[in-house]
């Protein structure tokens, strides 16, 4: 799932999601899409199915699926849903600032 | 197909019901929350609705074996866990044993993004992650509303919650849902309409700076239930619901007699006291011996070996075990034997219905024999009439039903025609005593009265009410023209009494004397014509004597002078 190694200011992704639902599958693509476009090189994202691993859902105060949680920078943001606009994640990752782009 | 005797509600339901272990929301559900389905539980903020929740989760984790899973939305767990640990509620223990498990969802909208379509499917498997893991049978979702201020997406907080209550149900679990109280319907966010099987409301309200908490069954699918308001208790014992239901008019009606405590009050009870389980209604006005009376009887249970609960109401139990012993009453010793208690709570600290919860509970913590309660009329003041009039009934059916003798002081002001609190609750009363000072001669006498006693043929005689130093005597009283005698104007009626037998005593005593007197002087002429008598036996017996002596002699006379005679004449003739 490692898609680059982290350089300075590298992101921190974490996406949950729970099963192949159809939503889960539009949120990974589109967070892979979006990171290569905007953090090639300099971004990490664990895929984590609570399906499989149901504990880590309270472990991580996960109520909403799917779920991404910018680890990395701090602050931790969270963001809800297919990510399917592209806008508004890129405000949830603090992104959508001119100068944060490569 | 032989059918068992099983009660109505439980077959025509065919649900079965959940202890909650909280006392007497059990009995006023038949049973507890439907099982296996979910039950909201609604309120404003700060009634009890946490509480309620975690005592269903603690009782059917701790003494039914149901584990449970308190997921909570607002209040942290070490809060809650801290919370309820004054009630003795060990929850630290209960998941170390994994008999409870508790989940803080925290939901923060300002660190929340939201783009696109997601669901709560992360809820859905912390939840039956948690259930799945300790084998839950209980759920306890607090507050679930919390996730309206979290997420802005109401379509889909809406469809998932419905799915959410679905999947519980699909689970099997018995859960509760509590939802804070709306503007013009139950829940603010309408929780009502996905959960339909039991919606309780809980209610706390303040009338004279008062508060009284309420409970209600709203709605309970497949059961008939209790649909009044029934006060409810908290405080360091937990939660407790009064609830007297509409159990009415079938309880029993024993023979036996418990004694009044005062032998001579027992007697005008057909000699044998006030029947068990009947209520007893003591009014007059103040000082007129009340509380003696109700002490008397506190005092006589005890010696019975009976426990009694006296609710004080108006004074601190020192003061009244102080003022029994006054009147030789040692009340002190069966406090100490564990045999009375009493309860002291100023009338105006609570509410009526409180108040009247609060009884409940010690009865039934205590299983008294007797109770007191001293005095009903400040109760009385502590609510609406009415309310005061239903609670009170409520009150009397709940100590019927377990067989208590129950003796309620009242205060009264004015006489027996204007007792007007007393008409209020007398039609629920077995017995009534009326007390009361009558003003005569310049002085206030105590007089006793009963005015009623069903069942029983009781004396309607108006009696003179005596304390003393060795307690209560009744007195018979004079009735005369002016009406009857008490006080100095009895002891003088008494004093007359005295005088008259006095003379009577006097006159009998001069006649026995009179009597005696002949007697002895008819004796005395007896003795005399007696000795007359024998005086005359002995003087004719010695004349007798006498007589037949001369008769002798003269034989002799004449044999001798006959000799001599025929001697001389024999010679001559020759």
């Amino acid at each position: 799932m490692i898609a680059a190694p982290v350089q300075e200011k590298g992101y921190n992704l974490r996406l949950y999601v729970a099963g192949q639902t159809p939503k889960s599958m539009a949120a990974i693509a589109n967070i892979r899409s979006l990171c290569e476009q905007y953090l090639p090189g300099r971004y990490t994202i664990d895929i984590i199915d609570l399906m499989k691993d149901p504990a880590l859902a309270q472990r991580h105060q996960i109520v909403a699926i799917p779920t991404l949680i910018r680890e990395l920078p701090e602050p931790i943001r969270r963001i809800i849903g297919d990510l399917s606009n592209t806008q508004r994640v890129l405000m949830g990752l603090d992104l959508d600032e001119p100068g944060q782009f490569a | 197909m032989h059918t068992p005797n099983i009660p109505l509600a439980k077959v025509s339901s065919g649900i079965f019901k959940a202890r909650t272990g909280v006392a007497g929301l059990d009995e006023l559900t038949g049973g507890g929350l439907p099982g296996g389905r979910p039950t909201l539980v609604c309120g404003a903020a700060g009634c009890g609705k946490t509480l309620l929740a975690v005592t269903f989760l603690y009782n059917g984790a701790a003494n039914f074996g149901e584990p449970g899973v308190f997921m909570t939305f607002e209040e942290r767990p070490q809060d809650l866990i801290k919370n309820v640990a004054s009630l003795n509620y060990d929850l630290d223990r209960l998941i170390k044993e994994n008999k409870l498990a508790i989940d803080h969802v925290r939901v923060e909208r300002s660190e929340i993004e939201e783009t696109g379509e997601y669901d709560l499917e992360g809820l859905f498997i912390r939840l039956g992650y948690a259930i799945d893991r300790i084998g839950a049978k209980r759920v306890v979702l607090d507050t679930v509303e919390a996730l309206f201020g979290g997420l802005s997406n109401q379509a889909i907080l809406r469809a998932e919650l419905r799915r959410l209550f679905e999947w519980l149900k699909d689970k099997g679990v018995t859960a509760i849902i509590t939802g804070e109280r709306g503007e013009g319907q139950l829940t603010r966010h309408g929780l009502e309409e996905y959960v339909s099987d039991c919606v309780i409301l809980l209610d706390h309200r303040v009338h004279e700076h008062i508060t009284t908490r309420r409970l209600r069954v709203v709605k309970y699918r497949g059961t008939a239930h209790g649909t009044n308001e029934y006060p409810f208790l908290i405080d360091d014992s937990g939660i407790s619901v009064m609830p007297i239901t509409s159990a009415g008019l079938d309880h029993l009606a024993p023979d036996e007699r418990i004694s009044s405590g005062i032998a001579d009050l027992d007697a005008m009870l057909e000699g044998g006291g006030y029947f068990r389980g009947s209520s007893v209604l003591v009014s007059g006005m103040a000082g007129s011996g009340k509380s003696s009376i109700a002490g008397h009887f506190a005092n006589a249970a005890c010696r019975n070996g009976e426990r009694c609960i006296y609710f004080a109401l108006e004074e601190s139990p020192a003061q009244i075990i102080r003022n029994m012993r006054s009147i030789g009453l040692d009340l002190q010793q069966w406090v100490d034997k564990g045999l009375l208690r009493y309860a002291a709570h100023r009338p105006s600290l609570f509410g009526l219905e409180t108040h009247l919860a609060t009884m409940h509970r010690d009865v039934a913590e205590f299983q008294p024999a007797t109770i007191i309660i001293d005095p009903l009329s400040s109760l009385l003041h502590a609510g609406d009439r009415n309310d005061a009039q239903a609670m009170i009934l409520r009150l009397v059916d709940f100590l019927k039903s377990k067989e208590i003798t129950a003796v309620f002081t009242s205060l009264t002001h004015g006489n027996v025609e204007h007792a007007m609190t007393d008409m209020q609750v007398s039609s629920l009363m077995d017995a009534w005593l009326l007390l009361y000072n009558r003003e005569s001669n310049g002085e206030h006498n105590r007089q006793l009265y009963l005015i009623k006693s069903r069942g029983m043929a009781h004396s309607n005689q108006v009696r003179e009410f005596v304390m003393t130093h060795e307690g209560i005597a009744l007195r018979e009283v004079y009735v005369g023209p002016e009406g009857v005698l008490t006080g100095s104007a009895r002891i003088a009626q008494e004093a007359r009494e005295r005088e008259r037998g006095m003379q009577l005593k006097h006159e009998n005593e001069r006649r026995n004397f009179d009597f005696t007197r002949r007697r002895r002087r008819i004796e005395a002429q007896i003795e005399e014509l007696q000795s007359q008598l024998a005086d005359e036996e002995r003087e004719f017996s010695a004349l007798t004597a006498e007589a037949s002596a001369h008769d002798a002699r003269a034989s002799e006379e004449r044999a001798r002078m006959g000799q001599s005679r025929r001697v001389a004449a024999p010679s001559s003739k020759k």
